[in-house]
């Protein structure tokens, strides 16, 4: 096990065989969620932004790991609004904590933090860098209704300019042989970053505008984004695309019977009500897989191997 | 003779920064702070160059440079060459190359980055050192070189 008893930060600095050995830990707790091996530890979750979903799933995930929380659900009530230095926030609370899980509204604070940090930090989002969780999610959501993460075909439909998740799901399936399809408006197209890094790692992409039934029925994976009206410049580009990007369940008649669609919630109205009902609508599904992957990752920075 | 080797050959003891490209030359003056010197300072911009095309040369009488400061001028111009000057012989000549990674010396653009928040020093991975492209370790956003501006 390469990882154990680390921070983390990214899943740049992740390898292979981490990130299995990861997914096959949070298999278990999917198995049996309430193993009470951090009795008489203590968790911090420290949100210097709020996230009311992703607090919870960690919270609960320390819970149903037998830890006890503390911390706080916005930095409006803590010193670091009276001006505290991040440093000095994380040097006290580690005092009380065995693990630190953050979120921060500044990129590289999680990075920094585990610099200054006697404990493992474990980032819950930094700004509009990382969030290595949602990722793992991601991850285990595809291996778990696909029984791989290798030669599927992966859509990812929305806003890809702006989508952390998407460009993190990248990084991480950089290690497996799928094909990804960029379906984006194109104000909000794949990074010429990101494709430039898809080349340097043999990662397969085609990109189109075209959200049509082609493309639906040849996926494994939809991975539907929020397409935002603040995004565009040209609201008119917005009035032409928003319908566009919209999947509704009669798009869906005769898609592969595996596909799975999956978000990262919230969605607004980028997935059509009706869709809810189709044994394919797999996000709330896919958030419950957040606890399973996140008490993977407590225990990992601890040590803990279940 | 050309006219760089003369003004080369005419220094003491000293130090000679060579192939910085000219629009460089007066950031070098800005860095090491050479406006601030007592002894003599040449600067030459605008010089043919087989190589370059047009190139800036400076030389800087009765002054040496700390690895420190070498180290910044890499960031800023990279591939340098200095020469070192005992007595009117060079005793060292060394193409300067962009380190592979740059602490504390150059400002992360991204307002959103915790090194702009945080009594700390930046951390930047050279990731080109052809094109001089760096990355913030913390944010890892990418700096083109002409984009690269000093802490
Ligand atoms: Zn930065």
């Amino acid at each position: 096990m390469a990882l154990a008893g680390n921070s983390l930060i990214s899943l740049e600095e992740l390898t292979k065989e981490d990130i299995l050995y990861l997914l096959a830990q949070a298999a278990k707790f999917e198995e049996e969620p309430n193993r009470r091996v951090l009795e008489g530890k203590v968790v911090a979750t420290l949100f210097f932004e709020p996230s009311t979903r992703t607090r919870l799933s960690f919270e609960t995930a320390a819970n149903r790991l037998g830890a006890r929380v503390i911390g706080f659900s916005d930095a409006a009530t803590t010193s670091s609004s009276k001006g505290e230095s991040l440093k000095d926030t994380i040097m006290m609370v580690s005092n009380y904590a065995d693990v630190i899980v953050m979120r921060h509204y500044l990129e590289g604070a999680a990075r920094y933090a585990s610099e200054v940090s006697p404990v493992p930090i474990i980032n819950a989002g930094d700004g509009a860098n990382q969030h290595p969780s949602q990722t793992m999610l991601d991850l285990y959501s595809m291996q778990k209704t696909q029984g791989t993460l290798d030669g599927l075909n992966i859509t990812l439909v929305g806003d890809l300019k702006y989508g952390r998740t998407v460009h993190s799901m990248l990084t991480a399936m950089r290690h497996f042989k799928s094909k990804f399809r960029f379906i984006a408006p194109r104000e909000l197209e794949m990074p010429c970053e990101y494709k430039e890094y898809c080349r340097k790692y043999g990662i397969e992409f085609s990109e189109s505008r075209d959200f049509d039934r082609n493309v639906i029925n040849s996926s494994d994976i939809i991975y539907m984004t929020r397409v935002q009206r603040e995004r565009f410049t040209d609201l008119m580009e917005y009035e032409r695309v928003k319908d566009t990007y919209i999947l509704r369940n009669d798009m869906l008649a005769e898609a592969k019977p595996n596909l799975k669609i999956m978000h990262p919630l919230p969605r607004v109205n980028e997935i059509a009500l009706d869709v809810d009902d189709n044994p394919a609508a797999y996000y709330f599904k896919q958030a419950k897989n957040g606890l399973f992957v996140r008490e993977a990752l407590i225990c990992n920075s601890l040590n803990i191997q279940i | 003779m050309k006219k760089s080797q003369l003004m080369v050959a005419a220094l003491e003891n000293g130090t000679v920064i060579d192939h910085i490209p000219s629009e460089k030359v007066f950031d070098v003056v800005n860095l090491l702070e050479l406006q601030k010197m007592s002894t003599p300072v040449t600067v030459g911009a605008n010089l043919e160059s087989h190589k370059m095309g047009r190139k800036g040369i400076i030389k800087i009488a009765d002054r040496y440079f700390t690895d420190e400061e070498v180290s910044k001028l890499s960031v800023i111009v990279p591939n340098i060459v200095l020469t070192t000057i005992h007595d009117y012989d060079v005793t060292e000549k060394r193409s300067i190359l962009m380190p592979d990674e740059v602490r504390g010396i150059v400002k992360c653009p991204n307002p959103k980055c915790i090194t702009n928040h945080e009594p700390m020093k930046t951390v930047f991975d050279v990731i080109d050192k052809n094109t001089g492209t760096l990355r913030c370790r913390y944010c890892n956003k990418e700096i083109a070189h002409n984009e690269i501006k000093l802490q």
